[in-house]
C-alpha cells in the first residue's frame, strides 16, 4: 500500500469517524441521563437524510405524517394520564393546553409551512433547519409515549422497549418512505489535490461540522445550567431529583439532542451515500461500538472509539472488504472485556 | 386435576394436533412454534432465571444449522452426525464467548450479544464455503432406521419430542442444587458467592446450555427447510426470540412455549391480514410487534404465563415444590460435619485490619478476637465503619492491611466462597432472599457446598438421594429456627423479622462455627426483636459463636458476652456490656451531644 | 407563637406490604427547629421523603401534607421546591464529578424567589460556609465528609427554602465538624428558616431543637418540647442510653 492509498483510506476513515462520533455522543448522552440504550438512533439518520432529500426534491416531507400521528398519540397519553389522576388532583388545564400545542398544533403548523413554500428553492441551511424542526420533536414525543412511563424500569426493560420502538419505526419507515433510498445535494463541489491525495470538500464539511457540534456540546455541558442539569442527572439521579431536575424533563432534553444529532448525522452522510429508511441502523451500531469504548459514560473516550472504528473499517475495507462488518463488530468483544477489567466493581450490583 | 398434570396434558395436545384434519399450513406453523420454543426455553433459563440478557441466540441457531448443512449437504456425512458436531461447535463458541462476556456487568452483556450476533451473521453471509448470502441448499432429510422424516408431519413429531426432552431436562435442572444456584444468579454476586456458589461458572453454564438448545433448534431447522441462508440467523431473529420469552413470561419455563406459540401464530395471521388492510408496501407486522412489546412492558411486564397461571391458581392452588422429605433420608447421618472446637478456644482473630477507600480510611487498625461459644457485639454509631469491617470478615472486600485469622488460618484476602467453606456463615443487612421461592428453597441454597452433584446429574435427576438429604438438612434448620409452619411460604411474603430468621437458617445449612449477623435488629418490631434474641441465645447454647454487628445498643446489651465499640474506623472500647455502657468515651461518642 | 408552615396529618408511607410510617402527624412553625428522633429503620427517612414528594417508586404515601395550610400531597418535587421546601438527604447525593460551585448552582435550578440572582444566592451560601468559597472549583467528590455535608446543605439553601429538612446531618462526621454543622442549623433559625431535623444522635438533636417527636417503627410514640423530651425517662432509656 503506497502513501496515496493510505491517505485516501485515512480520509475516508476520519470522515466516517466524525459521523460515528456524533452518534456515539448522542448514545452516551441518552444512556447516562435516562439509562436507555437508544437503539432507534439509527432511524433518525434515515429520517434526517430522507426529509432533507424530499425538501430538496420539492416533495412533501412525508415524515410529517408520522409526526402528526405520534403527536396525537402523545396528547392522548397526556390526556389519559390526567384523567386517571383526576381523583387525586384537579385536571391540569394549563399542562393539557401546552400538550395540545406541542403535540397537535405544532405538527399542523409544520404541515402548513411545508405546503405553503417551495422548499427546494430555500437555501440549504433553511432546509436543514426545517428538517430538524420535524425530527427533534419526534424524538421528544417518542420519549413521552414509550419511555417516560417506564422511567423507573431496569436497563433491560428499557432496552427491550427501545428494540420495540426500533421495530415499529423501521416498519413505519418502509411505509412512509418506500424501499428506495435517496441522496441529498452536495454541500460543496470544492476539492483540492495535495500530491497523491484528493481532498474532497465534502469530507471536510463533514469533519468540520462534526467537530463544531462536539465543541458546541462541550460548551453546552460546561457553561449552561441546562447542560449542567443533564450532567447532574447522569452523575446522581436522586440528587438531581431533589434539586428539581425532573427525570422527565431531563429525558426529553436528552432525546431532543439525540434526535438532532442523529438527523444531523444522516444529513451529513446524505450526499455521499444513498440513505434508505433502514440504512441508519448499521451506521448507528458502529456509533454504538464507539460509545461502548467510552463505557457509555465518557464522551472523549467515545470520540476516540469513533476514530478507531472509522479507521479500522476504512483499512479493513481495503484489505478484506468482505469482512469489514465482521471485523468492526467482533472488535466489541475484546473492547468490552477490556472495559470490564478496567472498571472497578463495587460489591452490590444493580439487579 | 393437579396443575402439573394439566401442564403435561396441554403439552401432549401438541402431539395429537398433527393427526387432526387440519390444513398442512397449520403443521408448518406448529413446526416453527416448536423450533422457536426450544430457543426461547434456553432464553428463559439464561435471561429470565439467570438474569443474563442475550439478543444473540439466533447466531447459535445459525451455528447449529450451518454445521449440519455443511457436513451433510457439502461433505455428505450422515445428518445425525451433524447434531453432535453442531452442539460441539456452538457449545465451544458459547464457552469461549461466555468466558469473556458473562463477567460483564449489567447492560454490557446485552450489548455484547448484539455485537457478536451481528458479526456471526455477517460471517455466515461472507464465508465462501458457506455459500455467502445465498447459503447452502440440498441438505438431506433426516431418516431413522429407514423411516423417512422429510414430511413436515414427521418432523413435527421429532421437533416436539426434542422440545419435550429439553423441557424435561430444564425442569429437572431447576429443581435441584444447581437450579437453586442458577436462580440465585439474578440477585447479584454477593449473596450467591456467600452461599458458596461460583457465580462465574454457573453463568457460563447457563450460557452454554442456552446455546446448545439454540443449536439443536438450528439442526432441526436445517433438516426441515433443507436449505440455510444467513437471514434467519440475523439480529432481528435474535430479538424476536427474546420477545417470545418476554411475551410468554421471561422467568417462566412454560412461558417459552406460550410465547413462541403466540408470537408465531400472531405473525402468520398478521402477515395475512395487514397487507389486505394497508396495502403491500410496508412491514406492518414489525410495527405491530414493536408496539405490542412496548404495550406489554407498560402494562404487563410479567408476560402472559404468570397471568394465566395466576388465574388457574385461584381455581386450583399449586402444590409446593420441592417438598422436604418426611423423615431423614438414607445417608443423612453420614453428611460431613465439622468437628466443633473446644469451648473457649480462639476462633476469630482480627489483627490490625485496615481498609482504605481512596484516601479515606474506613477501618483503621481494628483488633479483636472471638472465642468458640462467644456472642460478641460489634457496635458503634452509623458510619463508624462497622459494615466495612463486616465486609472484610465475610470476604466481600479485601483488607488493605493487617491480618484476619479463623481457626488459625489466614482468611484476609480470601473470597466469600472460601470463607464460607471454612465455617463462617452470614446474614445480610438488606435481606437477600429470592422473594418468589419458598422458604425451604431459600434455606436449601445455604447447603450448596454440602452437595456435590453436578448439573448433568441434576438434569437427568440422578441425584435424588443427595437432593433429599440437602432438603432434609434445610428443613431441619428451618425447624431449628422455629419457622416450620412457613416452610413452603414464598420468602417474600414473610414479615421482615421472619425473613431475617430465614437468612440465619440458610447460613446454618453450611454447618458454620461462627455466624456473622449484619444489623439483624434494624427495622424490627419489639416482638420480632425478642424472637430473634431468643434464637441467638438458643444457638449460643448449642455452642455457636456469633458476631453481631449492630447499631441498636439495647438489643445487644443483654444478649452478648462482650462488646467491641467502633468509632471513625477504629476501636474505641471493648469489654463486658455493662462496663462498656458506662464508659465515658463510649457515652460521648456513641450517644453524642454537642459541646 | 408563629404560624404553622408545615404539617402532616395521618401521614402513612408503605412500600408494598411493608408499612414504614403509620399515620404520623407532626407540625413545624416558622423559624422553629423540630426534630424527629428514633432508632434505625423506624421510618424517619421515609417521613422526610414523603413530605418532599421524593419517595422511591415502590413507595406510597397516604394522608395529608399541608404547606402553609394547603395540601401539597399531589405536587411533584419540582413544585414543592418552588414553594419553599428543600431536603438534604442522608447520603448527601452530591454531583461528585462536578465542582462545588456547580453543585450549588444546580441547587437553584428551581428556586422559590425568581428575583434573587444566582450570584446573590451563591454569596449568601458562601457567607454561611466560607470554606466553600475557597474550595468552589474543587470536585465535590474529592472533599471531606464535613465539607460534603456543607455542600449538601448549601445546595439546599440555594433554592431559598422556607422549610429545610435535614436527614441525619451528623452521619459519619467527627464531633467537631458535627458541632459546626449544628451551629449552622441554629443560625439558620435566626434567619427565619424552619428546620425539620432527623437525627440518630438524639442528645445533640434535642439540644438544638425547640420541639421533638419520637418515631418508633412507624408510629409517633412521644412528642413534646425538646427540653422536656430530653429528660423524659423513656427517651433517656431508649435513645440516650444513660440508664443510671
Amino acid at each position: 500500500m503506497d502513501f496515496g492509498i493510505f491517505a485516501v483510506l485515512a480520509q475516508d476513515g476520519v470522515t466516517n469517524a466524525a459521523v460515528y462520533a456524533l452518534l456515539a455522543m448522542a448514545l452516551v448522552l441518552v444512556f447516562s441521563v435516562t439509562r436507555i440504550i437508544f437503539l432507534p438512533q439509527g432511524e433518525f439518520i434515515g429520517f434526517g437524510a430522507l426529509t432533507l432529500a424530499a425538501l430538496q426534491g420539492g416533495q412533501f416531507p412525508r415524515l410529517l405524517w408520522l409526526l402528526i400521528g405520534v403527536g396525537v398519540l402523545c396528547f392522548a397519553v397526556d390526556l389519559l394520564a390526567a384523567l386517571r389522576q383526576r381523583r387525586y388532583k384537579p385536571l391540569p388545564r394549563r399542562q393539557l393546553l401546552w400538550s395540545a400545542g406541542e403535540n397537535l398544533f405544532y405538527p399542523l403548523l409544520l404541515w402548513a409551512l411545508a405546503q405553503s413554500f417551495d422548499w427546494s428553492a430555500v437555501p440549504m441551511l433553511g432546509q436543514i433547519l426545517f428538517t430538524l424542526a420535524v425530527t427533534v420533536p419526534l424524538g421528544v414525543m417518542l420519549y413521552r409515549v414509550a419511555f417516560q412511563p417506564l422511567a423507573e424500569a431496569s436497563v433491560l426493560v428499557l432496552l427491550i422497549v427501545a428494540v420495540g420502538v426500533h421495530f415499529a419505526l423501521i416498519g413505519l419507515g418502509l411505509f412512509i418512505f418506500g424501499p428506495e433510498g435517496s441522496t441529498t445535494q452536495a454541500f460543496t463541489d470544492w476539492s483540492a489535490e495535495f500530491g497523491a491525495l484528493l481532498m474532497s470538500g465534502q469530507s471536510l464539511v463533514v469533519i468540520a461540522v462534526a467537530a463544531g457540534l462536539i465543541a458546541a456540546l462541550y460548551l453546552f455541558f460546561e457553561r449552561t445550567l441546562f447542560g449542567k442539569a443533564l450532567r447532574a442527572t447522569a452523575v446522581n439521579r436522586r440528587g438531581a431529583q431533589l434539586v428539581g431536575i425532573g427525570t422527565a424533563q431531563a429525558g426529553r432534553m436528552a432525546f431532543a439532542l439525540a434526535a438532532a444529532l442523529g438527523s444531523l448525522a444522516g444529513i451529513l452522510i446524505g450526499p455521499l451515500n444513498t440513505v434508505g429508511y433502514d440504512s441508519g441502523f448499521i451506521v448507528a451500531l458502529k456509533g454504538f461500538v464507539a460509545a461502548i469504548v467510552g463505557g457509555l459514560a465518557s464522551y472523549p473516550l467515545a470520540a476516540a472509539g469513533a476514530l478507531l472504528v472509522g479507521l479500522l473499517e476504512s483499512y479493513a475495507s481495503f484489505w478484506a472488504s468482505a469482512y469489514k462488518e465482521v471485523i468492526v463488530f467482533t472488535l466489541i468483544i475484546p473492547l468490552l472485556a477490556w472495559r470490564s477489567l478496567a472498571s472497578v466493581h463495587t460489591d452490590e450490583e444493580g439487579a | 386435576m393437579n396443575t402439573r398434570r394439566l401442564q403435561w396434558l396441554l403439552f401432549a395436545w401438541f402431539f395429537v394436533f398433527p393427526f387432526l384434519p387440519l390444513p398442512p399450513y397449520w403443521i408448518t406453523i406448529g413446526n416453527y412454534i416448536g423450533l422457536y420454543a426450544i430457543v426461547a426455553l434456553g432464553l428463559v433459563l439464561l435471561t429470565g432465571i439467570g438474569g443474563l440478557t442475550s439478543f444473540g441466540q439466533a447466531a447459535f441457531v445459525g451455528l447449529g444449522a450451518y454445521t449440519t448443512a455443511y457436513l451433510s449437504g457439502v461433505l455428505g456425512v450422515s445428518p445425525w452426525l451433524g447434531l453432535p458436531a453442531g452442539l460441539l461447535v456452538s457449545g465451544l463458541s458459547a464457552a469461549l464467548i461466555g468466558s469473556v462476556t458473562v463477567r460483564l456487568s449489567g447492560h454490557f452483556l446485552p450489548l455484547a450479544t448484539i455485537a457478536w450476533g451481528l458479526s456471526l451473521y455477517y460471517l455466515f453471509g461472507t464465508l465462501e464455503f458457506l455459500g455467502k448470502y445465498d447459503g447452502l441448499s440440498g441438505i438431506p432429510p433426516l431418516a431413522l432406521f429407514g423411516l423417512d422424516l422429510s414430511a413436515p408431519e414427521a418432523m413435527y413429531g421429532l421437533i416436539w419430542l426434542c422440545l419435550g426432552g429439553c423441557l424435561w431436562l430444564v425442569l429437572n435442572l431447576l429443581d435441584s442444587r444447581s437450579g437453586r444456584a442458577i436462580r440465585a444468579l439474578a440477585s447479584g454476586r454477593t449473596m450467591p458467592e456467600a452461599m458458596g456458589v461460583d457465580t462465574a461458572q454457573y453463568k457460563i453454564l447457563i450460557f452454554v446450555l442456552a446455546a446448545l438448545m439454540a443449536s439443536l433448534s438450528g439442526w432441526l431447522y436445517a433438516h426441515l427447510q433443507r436449505s440455510v441462508s444467513a437471514t434467519p440467523f440475523g439480529l432481528n431473529m435474535g430479538i424476536e426470540y427474546l420477545f417470545m420469552a418476554v411475551v410468554g413470561g421471561i422467568g417462566q419455563v412454560w412461558g417459552a412455549i406460550l410465547g413462541a406459540a403466540v408470537m408465531t401464530g400472531l405473525k402468520s395471521q398478521l402477515q395475512d391480514w395487514l397487507p389486505r388492510l394497508f396495502g403491500s408496501q410496508g412491514n406492518f407486522e414489525l410495527v405491530v410487534f414493536g408496539v405490542m412489546i412496548v404495550l406489554l412492558l407498560l402494562w404487563a411486564r410479567q408476560g402472559l404465563w404468570p397471568w394465566l397461571a395466576g388465574a388457574w391458581a385461584r381455581w386450583q392452588p399449586p402444590a409446593p415444590l420441592p417438598l422436604a422429605p418426611a423423615s431423614a433420608p438414607a445417608g443423612y447421618a453420614g453428611l460431613a460435619r465439622r468437628s466443633k472446637p473446644a469451648p473457649g478456644s480462639l476462633l476469630l482473630d482480627v489483627d490490625a485490619a485496615r481498609k482504605a477507600f481512596g484516601g479515606l480510611l474506613a477501618v483503621k487498625d481494628m483488633s479483636f478476637a472471638l472465642r468458640a461459644g462467644d456472642v460478641v457485639g460489634l457496635i458503634g454509631p452509623n458510619g463508624a465503619g462497622k459494615s466495612t469491617m463486616f465486609n472484610l470478615l465475610s470476604g466481600v472486600l479485601p483488607p488493605s492491611g493487617g491480618a484476619i485469622r479463623f481457626c488459625g488460618e489466614r482468611i484476609d484476602g480470601l473470597g466469600a466462597r472460601r470463607i464460607m467453606e471454612l465455617g463462617i456463615g452470614r446474614s445480610f443487612q438488606h435481606v437477600h432472599l429470592l422473594a418468589q421461592r419458598s422458604v425451604l428453597e431459600n434455606v436449601a441454597l445455604g447447603a450448596h457446598r454440602r452437595g456435590h452433584a453436578g448439573p448433568l446429574a441434576a438434569a437427568l435427576h440422578l441425584e435424588r438421594h443427595e437432593e433429599a438429604r440437602l432438603l432434609h438438612l434445610a428443613a431441619e434448620q428451618i425447624r431449628r429456627c422455629g419457622l416450620a409452619e412457613h416452610m413452603y411460604t414464598p420468602a417474600g411474603s414473610l414479615a421482615l423479622g421472619q425473613q431475617r430468621i430465614v437468612e440465619i437458617a440458610r447460613a446454618l445449612c453450611s454447618d458454620p462455627l461462627l455466624l456473622l449477623l449484619d444489623e439483624p435488629a434494624a427495622g424490627l418490631r419489639l416482638q420480632e426483636k425478642q424472637a430473634l434474641a431468643g434464637l441467638i441465645r438458643q444457638l449460643k447454647a448449642e455452642g455457636m459463636a456469633v458476631l453481631l454487628v449492630e447499631h441498636d445498643m439495647d438489643f445487644v446489651m443483654d444478649l452478648t458476652d462482650r462488646l467491641v465499640v467502633m468509632e471513625f474506623g477504629s476501636k474505641l472500647a471493648e469489654g463486658l456490656p455493662e462496663v462498656v455502657r458506662n464508659d465515658a468515651a463510649v457515652l460521648a461518642a456513641y450517644l453524642g451531644g454537642i459541646e | 407563637m408563629s404560624a404553622v408552615v408545615l404539617e402532616t396529618r395521618q401521614l402513612s408511607v408503605r412500600y408494598g406490604k411493608m408499612e414504614a410510617v403509620r399515620s404520623a402527624s407532626i407540625r413545624l412553625r416558622a423559624g422553629e427547629i423540630v426534630t424527629v428522633i428514633g432508632p434505625n429503620g423506624a421510618g424517619k427517612s421515609s417521613l422526610l421523603n414523603a413530605i418532599m414528594g421524593a419517595l422511591p417508586s415502590n413507595g406510597q404515601a397516604d394522608g395529608e401534607v399541608l404547606y402553609e395550610a394547603r395540601d401539597i400531597g399531589h405536587h411533584a418535587v419540582e413544585q414543592r421546591l418552588g414553594k419553599g421546601l428543600a431536603l438534604v438527604p442522608e447520603k448527601r447525593e452530591l454531583f461528585t464529578s462536578m465542582s462545588v460551585e456547580d453543585n450549588l448552582l444546580l441547587g437553584a435550578y428551581r428556586r422559590r424567589r425568581r428575583g434573587r440572582s444566582h450570584r446573590e444566592a451563591l454569596d449568601s451560601v458562601y457567607a454561611i460556609f466560607p470554606r466553600l468559597r475557597e474550595r468552589r472549583g474543587q470536585l465535590a467528590g474529592t472533599m471531606s465528609g464535613g465539607e460534603r455535608q456543607m455542600v449538601a446543605i448549601g445546595r439546599a439553601l440555594m433554592s431559598d427554602p422556607k422549610v429545610l429538612m435535614l436527614d441525619e446531618p451528623s452521619l459519619g462526621l467527627a464531633p467537631r465538624v458535627m458541632a459546626e454543622v449544628f451551629h449552622v442549623i441554629a443560625r439558620l433559625r435566626d434567619s427565619g428558616v424552619a428546620t425539620l431535623l432527623i437525627e440518630q444522635n438524639s442528645r445533640a438533636a434535642l439540644q438544638v431543637a425547640d420541639y421533638g417527636y419520637v418515631l418508633e417503627v412507624g408510629d409517633v410514640t412521644l412528642e413534646g418540647p425538646a427540653a422536656e423530651l430530653a429528660h423524659h425517662p423513656r427517651v433517656i432509656e431508649a435513645y440516650l442510653g444513660a440508664r443510671h
